[in-house]
Parts: structure tokens; sequence; C-alpha cells
């Protein structure tokens, strides 16, 4: 860890939830500018539509053809209403499952940025299926043999996020958070009032550290003083050399280890949650 | 035909005979939420507590789910002793549980084992909004996958009737990543050939809908079940205005393309083991 990379680790929960949606915030566009070259982007669902919330495309890293996704926010109002804020919708989703089907077909290894809200709660989001979306990204993911890496950059909320994280390695920036629902729901939803979303944050367990301990997620990229969008470079250089590391580890196994090593992975997840009791 | 209407008969006398010994589904509401007749609990019963004025489908708990369609006595309940150990220490939920437990007697949201239909053996699993509105946490997370995974490497049909609000709040972040492992594991069951029959319940919304409940080879549903990953009062406050009526109804769905049919609880049983009979190794046999 370079000097200027101190993890800063009294924040609190709802401090780091403010940092996570800075909206200064590296997302996947600059981290794909910084780590990777011959970006080249893959629109469309082959259906109907292209959800421009999530970016895919193929590209090198350290010179070797790799196909990304990512859930893109975009920085300027009109990006961000062109994104949607970030919150995908069931075409989206069935776009990411293409293009990683494509990544498998070829034998590239997938890279995935998270950072969305949740998936898109509306209207036209429910008629066309966003659950079935969800849930076929999510079974996509568990099956695929080639290397997968999630990387949870800012927020992830909910299914939403999950759909693009199902990697054989999961790694959170130090500052991100990963949720079963945006803090603001979760108060919403148990005490029947957003305003107590600080409240919600405290009780989640959605920080990195915390995910880490609970067998979630597997490292955490430390983020330089204050947040990432205080000295981006900083951060990618960190992420540069984790990601290569990963890699490298991951491209030692055959197709049908990487498969195996994901469902090990996520059937594990959660195994300490229950023991045999009195009903 | 006659044959049908044997079984039928006998069905009901079975569901008599479980309401005298006490064990008998018992429902709250003495009024139609939908026609708003009141209705005595012992005709609701008789009518697999479907209202007999307007069809609306009352919720039932899950193993009176399973008896409804399994043969007479053939279901051997599974994992039915597991249960959560609180895994994020949340305030409040280790007695919430222990409240619930004693009033289902079921050690969580799900019940799950193995059964027979129509002479099939089958897996099966019934979700129970009695509990915490059959929100999927660990425990229902694990007892699916165990099932899923048992259901694998034995080659039996799996059948999973849903009912969810969605995630479990109380356990967090544990209880998305439920979503992954029963995903993964019907991933693994289906790659094997097995079949998968998934009955959508109401209401079937969030982390269920979007995961397991939604990855049935073949899609079905009770009439009128809401099913969505949104629920409706979120997606109201999104787009700032009323839903339409039956907005993801189970006939919505099936107008839009999720399910291949909406089934009458009168129907269900029948329903299960014609679809289970066609997907049955060697074809022509008859049965039922």
């Amino acid at each position: 860890m370079s000097d200027n990379l101190v993890p800063v680790d009294v924040l609190t929960a709802a401090q780091r939830v403010a940092i996570a949606r800075h909206p200064g915030r590296p997302g996947v566009a600059e981290i794909v500018d910084a780590l990777f070259t011959d970006f080249f982007e893959q629109r469309g669902d082959r259906a109907a539509t292209d959800d421009r919330s999530i970016m895919g495309g193929i590209a090198r890293f350290h010179g070797r053809p790799v196909t990304i996704l990512g859930n893109r926010k975009g920085t300027e109002i009109e990006d961000r209403i062109a994104f949607n804020f970030g919150m995908a919708s069931p075409e989206g989703y069935r776009k990411a499952q293409r293009i990683m089907l494509q990544a498998q077909k070829f034998g590239r290894p997938i890279f995935t940025f998270v950072d969305t809200s949740g998936a898109y709660p509306g209207l036209e989001a429910e008629a066309h299926g966003q659950g079935e979306a969800i849930a076929r990204s999510i079974e996509l993911m568990s099956s695929l043999t080639v290397p997968v890496i999630s990387v949870i950059c800012g927020e992830g909320g909910s299914g939403g996020a999950l759909a693009l994280a199902v990697g054989n390695r999961v790694i959170m920036l130090e500052n991100a958070v990963y949720s079963v629902l945006s803090p603001e729901g979760f108060a919403s939803i148990l005490w029947k009032d957003a305003s107590r979303a600080d409240e919600a944050c405290e009780v989640m367990k959605l920080t990195a550290d915390d995910l880490l301990e609970l067998g979630v997620i597997d490292g955490i990229i430390p983020e330089p003083a204050g947040g990432a969008h205080e000295n981006p470079q900083a951060l990618f250089q960190v992420l540069d050399t984790q990601l290569s590391r990963e890699l490298e580890e991951l491209s030692k196994m055959s197709p049908t280890a990487l498969a195996n090593d994901r469902y090990r992975k996520f059937r594990a997840v959660g195994t300490t949650a229950v023991k045999r009791g009195r009903v | 035909m006659a044959g049908i209407l044997a079984e039928r008969r006998n069905r009901l006398i079975a569901l008599k005979k479980m309401r005298e010994q006490g064990s008998a589904p018992t429902v709250e509401e003495k009024t139609c939420p939908s026609c708003g007749r009141a209705l005595a609990d012992s005709d609701l019963a008789a009518n697999q507590f479907v209202c007999p004025y307007c069809g609306h489908h009352f919720g039932i708990p899950a193993r009176d789910r399973i008896r409804m369609v399994v043969d007479d006595g053939q279901f051997r309940e599974l994992d039915a002793s597991l249960v959560s150990t609180d895994p994020l220490d949340f305030p409040g939920y280790p007695d919430k549980l222990s409240t619930l437990r004693a009033k289902t007697h079921t050690g969580d949201a799900v019940v799950t084992g193995i059964g027979k239909i129509g002479g099939i053996r089958v897996a099966i699993a019934a979700l129970d909004t009695r509990f915490l509105m059959a929100s999927m946490g660990a425990v229902v997370g694990e007892r699916l996958t165990r099932l899923i995974e048992r259901a694998t490497k034995q080659h039996l049909p799996l059948i999973i009737f849903s009912a969810s609000g969605g995630a479990r709040m109380q356990e967090g972040i544990i209880s998305l990543m439920q979503m992954a492992k029963t995903s993964a594991a019907i991933q693994r069951f289906s790659d094997r050939g097995g079949l998968y029959i998934s009955v959508m319940t109401h209401p079937t919304t969030g982390g269920v809908t979007a995961s397991f409940a939604s990855l049935g080879d073949i899609m079905l549903a009770e009439p009128g079940a809401l099913i969505g990953f949104a629920g409706p009062r979120v997606i109201e406050q999104t787009i700032g205005e009323k839903l339409p009526e039956g907005f993801q109804s189970a006939e919505f769905q099936v107008e839009h393309g999720f399910l291949d049919a909406v089934v009458p609880r009168a129907r269900m049983r029948t329903t299960l083991i014609r679809l289970l009979s066609l997907h049955k190794k060697g074809g022509a046999e008859h049965v039922g």
C-alpha cells in the first residue's frame, strides 16, 4: 500500500454510503479508460433495445482480450438521465447475458464493475420481467466456464447488483457498500420511515469490512483518504495490481473448475447462519 | 373421469379428517377479501380454501399446501430442524423468530421434503407467508438448496410453490446471497436434465421472483396472485402514479409471457400429475 492510501477506518457506515454515492466517484467508464486498452463497446440486447445503464464490451487487460460489464451512472446530468441513474431495466440484464455468453464462447475472462442503487422499479421494467431477467443473469453467471471477477465499486444495491456480481472473486473498494436494499428502502420496509436511513446503515452490515467478515466478499481495495474521487489515479494503480493478481490465479483453473469454484463459493455463503435447533 | 371424482372425494374426506384432528388448515379471515361475503371456516376448508362465491384463493400454510397436492400421506419433511442463527445480530430478531416458530410450528418460512404425486416421487417445497411474509433468509435458502441438490442427485422432478415478500431484511446481505445460492443450484439441476415446475402463489415478489421462482421449466401461478420484482407501492412511488387495475397479477404475467398457465387450486393436483407424467422417462405410461 503506498503512502497516500491510508485507510480511514473511522468513517461511519452512513459516511461510506455518502462517499459511495459521490458524483465524482470513478465508475466503470473511468476504470475502463484507465486500466484497459482497445475498448470496443457492445450495445443492445438483440431483441428490442439498448439499455445504456449497463455498459458492456471487449477490451484488453495487460494485452489479453477480456469482456467488461458494469453499471453506468454518468457524471453530467444528461448522461445521468440517459443512464437512468444507473438503474437497469430487464433489457440491460439481457444485454449483459448475451455479452457474457459471448465471452464464454471466445474464452474471454469477464470483469464486472457494480455500481447501482438497484434495478429500476418502473412500470415497463415490471411488465418486461425485471425479476426473470435478474434471475436468469444470476443463473447464467453461476454456470460460466471463464474466470469472472466482480468489483463492487460504489453502490451494490439488491438483486440488481447481484445480477452482475456472481464472480469467482468478489472484491470491494474500501468505501463501496453492498446490501440487500438501499438504506432508505430498508428503513422504509422495516420501520415504515425512510428518513431513518442513517440508522439503517449501521445495522445493515453493508461496509466492505462487515462483508469480508461475513464471508460475502474476498478482498478489499484500499482507497485514497477521503474516497476514490479525491485521487482516482491512486485507486487505479492498486486496482490494476489486484485485478492482475486475481486474473492470473483464476487463469490457472480449468473451465469446469471455474464453474465448480463459483458454485462452492456461493453455496457456502450463509451456511453458518443456520443451525439445528428446536422448532 | 370416475377415477378423478373418487380421488377428489377421498381428498376432501382426508382434509376433513385433518381438520378434525386439529392439524387442519385454519384461516383467520372469515370475510372474503375479494367479494366481502362471510365464509365459514369449514366451508372454506371443504373448498381448498377458495371462496366458493368469487374464486378468491386464500393463503394457506405450507404443509397444507403440500398435502393438497401429494398422494394421501405421501410426504416426508426434510431439514425441519434448521433454524436461523441471527447472523447480523439484528435487534429483536431472535424474539420474533421464537414467537413465529411457536405459532407456525415451522422453523422458518419454507417446508421442504420428498413426496409422491400420482405415484411419482418428487422433491417438493412450499413457502409460508405466515412466517415474516415468507421472506427468504439463510434457512429458506439452505433448505431449498439442500432439496434441489437432493433432487439433482436422485433425479427427482422438483416442484416449488413460491410466495414471498422478498428478502429477509433482518438477515441483510446473507438473504441477498440466497438468491445466488438457490439459482446456482437450480442451474445445476436443470443442466442435468431435471424437471422444475415453479408455482407462484400470492404474493411472489422481490428476491424470490428474481431467483429460483422465475427459473422453472414450467411456470404456473394461482389465480389472482400478485407476481413482480418491485412491490406495487415502490413502483407507484417511482413513477408517481397509481398502477392500472390487475397490474402484476398472474393473469397479467401470462399475457406478458412470463407464465405458461394460471391454474386454479382445484385443478393444481391433476395439472401437476399430467405434467409429471409427460416428463416421465420411457414415456407412454398412463398416470392417474
